[in-house]
């Protein structure tokens, strides 16, 4: 039984990682395409319609590669996780079945009409489908997130006698305090990806000397974009979640901060350090005292309880992954705003362009937003534990009871090269695209 | 309000298998039958412009299935674990086939997605077509052992196959001699629906023979479906009281049977159109006689201890389900809308099209 669960979790866990890498890219990414294909109807300078169209090549590879990872995440609730769905799915069933019918729908109608009918629409009618890829992406994050939100804060359910959740009250999944903050949270997110790999690639142009006017243009957009989504990351929005995690998950909220004994006179901020789980302390810690306290609730001298104040079983099951994503997603955070900051400073002192060192530095930077993006959602999903419906149901009372652990190894396996496959794919086709440039016409 | 559900799911089944259906059969004939580059093109083309929204259908009928009857979708995603996941993979093969072999120009590639598509198109409609047949058969709910249940009645495991490959063993697999023939007639349909796609929707070269071709698979179709029908007889003799107690449930087989016979015509008709919808006939009428026969019945139990999976003792609560009637009927009529909207604009022959890359 032991074995059976790690699999099943270590395989949703790698399958929706890797999956994680193209929505990111592409919620935000829509969002770039449709301000180009605006700023084309407004200004008719072909640059912007060119960039808009660039843009829209890598948002379809992305694309393809999120629909054919996405299908096995909706599958596996039901092969991994079957008496998890058999138990909650007459309610995540709801927002989960709205997701594909609604937002997946609209992406990928109208992905196709972006792509093949600029000349057969008109250019309204073409800024008008882009804006409905865009709307169809964010929309699929609402529903996911509303589901999640859901998981992490159960309401508008009953628990019926044989344990199986029942949904009383439909509106309740879209008005659930965690899901507003959780979603802006994660779309701010996802835009910060987005900026950095624009900039990057204009940094990319830009250091090469290839296609340097887009590469000027992309840059001055992607910075532009991360620096206010790097600051809405933070404020108001990561703000909002961890006074939500605070109130509602005390014991995720001290495990991810670090709080392994409760201090009385308010709550220190850990900047850095290692959680000791035998000593049940934090080594080598740079903290700053009463900040949290502060940060949290306005007061500086607030109690905020520690692990001390729960009980073994209550405690997620990984204390160090769960303390580790949640600092190196705040870590990174704070490097992006300065990175950023940086960044607009120069632009504005017309420097940007020229300073070849801040560009290599985007150019390698672009890989850590996924990294953010994907450590922000284990702080999530490991702070949810042991439970999969937060204080309701663990996680190990969801997994499907007929699924040996060497199926699970074995489909595990399999995902994992045919992911090898997909990525070097993935990497083929977008530096293809990339190397083509903006101005490259197919056909 | 199950009844309405299973309805509605039944519809989105049946719109993907018809629209995903010919995307699997252009595979078949793309793998069997192209030679000339120039015809190999198009006719990936015919289905790459569209899989992807047509999946759309695959993951609505998985969303709504789960929302209405999620001791179901819990009980046959988990005991069919080891063919989905497969039929997973494949899906992935398929997609990256069509959307890759169109990115660089040399030779060794397109070949390379080319199989990759063909291969996994045929192995995808054999694998369905052995879905339904498992679905039809029954499966040992409960994994039963000497009149003793190793799990809770609504769960099984499926091994791939059983070592006598017998529908009537106590444990049946994925594969036994009856599902392999499902699979089969899942295969030859599919070939002649994605022939007719082709024909309808390309100028390749060899569409007068695809006629001819889609006149012989269909003999060999008439043959399976009388050997199906009879091995099914054999194995369930009850199999079709429900069109006896209840007439007006033939139309479906007669949708089935006219199709076929339609298809022999395919020669004479003055439009394209025609063949393509004999096929689609075919498919609404192959899946939904199916159904009908085992109603209200959607998984049979194969021992006597557990009982059967219904629409009834497998939904959730009436609230759940009205509630998602509201949005449903939205989301359903956007979908026949987009479908239609989408049919027009990109009708006609798709070899002037452009791919989009």
């Amino acid at each position: 039984m032991e074995d059976m669960l790690f699999y099943d979790r270590l395989q949703f866990a790698f399958t929706i990682t890797f999956h994680y890498i193209f929505p990111q890219l592409t919620m935000g990414l829509s969002l770039i395409i449709v301000f180009y294909k605006g700023l084309y109807l407004r200004k008719k300078l072909e640059k912007y319609n060119d960039a808009a169209k660039f843009f829209m090549k890598i948002f379809a590879i992305n694309f393809t590669m999120g629909v054919i990872t996405g299908i096995p995440m909706e599958f596996q609730f039901g092969t991994n996780w079957a008496k998890f769905s058999e138990l909650t799915g007459g309610i995540i069933g709801q927002t989960l079945a709205m997701e594909g019918m609604f937002s997946f729908f609209l992406e990928s109608s109208f992905l196709a009409l972006f792509i093949f009918g600029e000349k057969l629409m008109g250019q309204k009618l073409h800024f008008l489908t882009g804006f409905l890829v865009f709307l169809g992406s964010w929309a699929s994050g609402w529903f996911i997130l509303a589901t999640n939100a859901w998981m992490q804060h159960p309401v508008g359910y009953e628990i019926l006698e044989n344990g199986v959740f029942v949904l009383t009250n439909f509106s309740e999944l879209f008005t659930n305090p965690w899901l507003l903050p959780a979603f802006l949270h994660n779309q701010v997110a996802s835009v910060v990806t987005s900026s950095f790999v624009v900039a990057g690639i204009g940094a990319f142009y830009i250091l090469s000397g290839k296609n340097v006017e887009y590469g000027k243009l992309f840059l001055k957009t992607g910075v532009i974009f991360g620096l206010v989504s790097s600051m809405l990351i933070a404020f108001p929005t990561g703000d909002l979640n961890a006074k939500n995690v605070a109130k509602y998950q005390p014991a995720a909220f001290a495990a991810m901060e670090g709080i392994f004994e409760t201090e009385h006179a308010g709550a220190e901020i850990v900047l850095i350090g290692q959680p000791n789980m035998v000593e049940k302390r934090l080594d080598n810690k740079i903290a700053v005292p009463n900040i949290l306290s502060f940060l949290t609730y306005q007061e500086w001298d607030r109690q905020i309880p520690g692990m001390d104040q729960f009980k073994e079983e209550e405690l997620p099951d990984n204390i160090p992954a769960l303390y580790y994503s949640y600092h190196i997603m705040v870590g990174l955070g704070t490097i992006f705003m300065g990175v950023m900051s940086l960044a607009v400073f120069l632009l504005w002192r017309k420097k940007l362009y020229v300073s070849r060192k801040l560009l290599w530095a985007i150019l390698f930077l672009v890989p850590f937003p996924y990294i953010a993006n994907i450590t922000g959602w284990y702080v999530a999903e490991l702070g949810r534990q042991p439970y999969l419906v937060y204080g309701l149901l663990k996680t190990s009372e969801g997994i499907s009871p007929t699924v040996s652990s060497g199926n699970t190894l074995f489909t595990l396996l399999g995902f994992v090269g045919l992911y090898l496959i997909l990525g070097v794919l993935f990497l083929l086709l977008v530096g293809k695209t990339i190397y083509q440039g903006p101005k490259h016409q197919t056909h | 309000m199950e009844l309405f559900w299973f309805i509605i799911v039944a519809i989105v089944l049946v719109v993907f298998f018809i629209l995903d259906g010919y995307d699997f059969g252009v595979g078949i004939i793309h793998l069997f039958m192209a030679k000339e580059e120039k015809d190999k093109e198009v006719i990936t083309k015919s289905a790459g412009l569209f899989w992807d929204s047509n999946e759309v259908w695959l993951v609505v009928a998985g969303g709504l299935l789960f929302m209405a009857f999620p001791v179901y979708y819990a009980s046959v995603f988990s005991g069919f674990y080891l063919p989905l996941m497969m039929v997973l993979w494949l899906i992935i093969f398929r997609a990256i086939g069509l959307e890759f072999r169109s990115q660089f120009s040399f030779q060794m590639w397109k070949d390379i997605w080319d199989k990759s598509f063909g291969v996994s198109s045929l192995l995808l409609a054999l694998f369905f077509g052995m879905a339904l047949g498992n679905i039809v058969r029954g499966v040992n709910l409960g994994g039963v052992e000497n009149g003793i249940s190793k799990y809770e009645g609504h769960y099984f495991f499926l091994p791939l196959w059983d070592a006598s490959f017998s529908p009537l063993a106590e444990s049946p697999g994925v594969i036994d001699w009856f599902t392999i023939i499902i699979g089969l007639i899942s295969v030859v349909t599919l070939a002649i629906h994605g022939a007719n796609w082709i024909i309808l929707k390309t100028n390749a070269s060899i569409n007068t023979q695809l006629k001819n071709t889609i006149v012989k698979l269909n003999t060999v179709l008439v043959i399976l479906t009388v050997i199906s029908l009879v091995a099914w007889q054999w194995i369930r003799p009850n199999c079709f009281d429900n069109f006896m107690d209840k007439p007006y449930l033939l139309i479906f087989p007669l949708v089935y049977i006219s199709g076929l016979v339609g298809l022999f015509f395919v020669k004479k008709f003055d439009k394209e159109v025609y063949g393509f919808l004999c096929s689609c006939a075919l498919v609404f009428g192959g899946i939904t006689s199916s159904l009908a026969s085992i109603f209200p019945v959607i998984l049979p139990s194969t021992n006597a201890v557990n009982d059967s999976l219904t629409i009834y003792n497998t939904a959730t609560t009436e609230y759940g389900m009205s509630v998602a009637m509201g949005w449903g009927i939205v989301g359903f009529v956007l979908l026949f809308v987009y479908l239609i909207v989408q049919k027009r604009l990109m009708g006609g022959k798709v070899d002037k099209m452009d791919y989009g890359h």
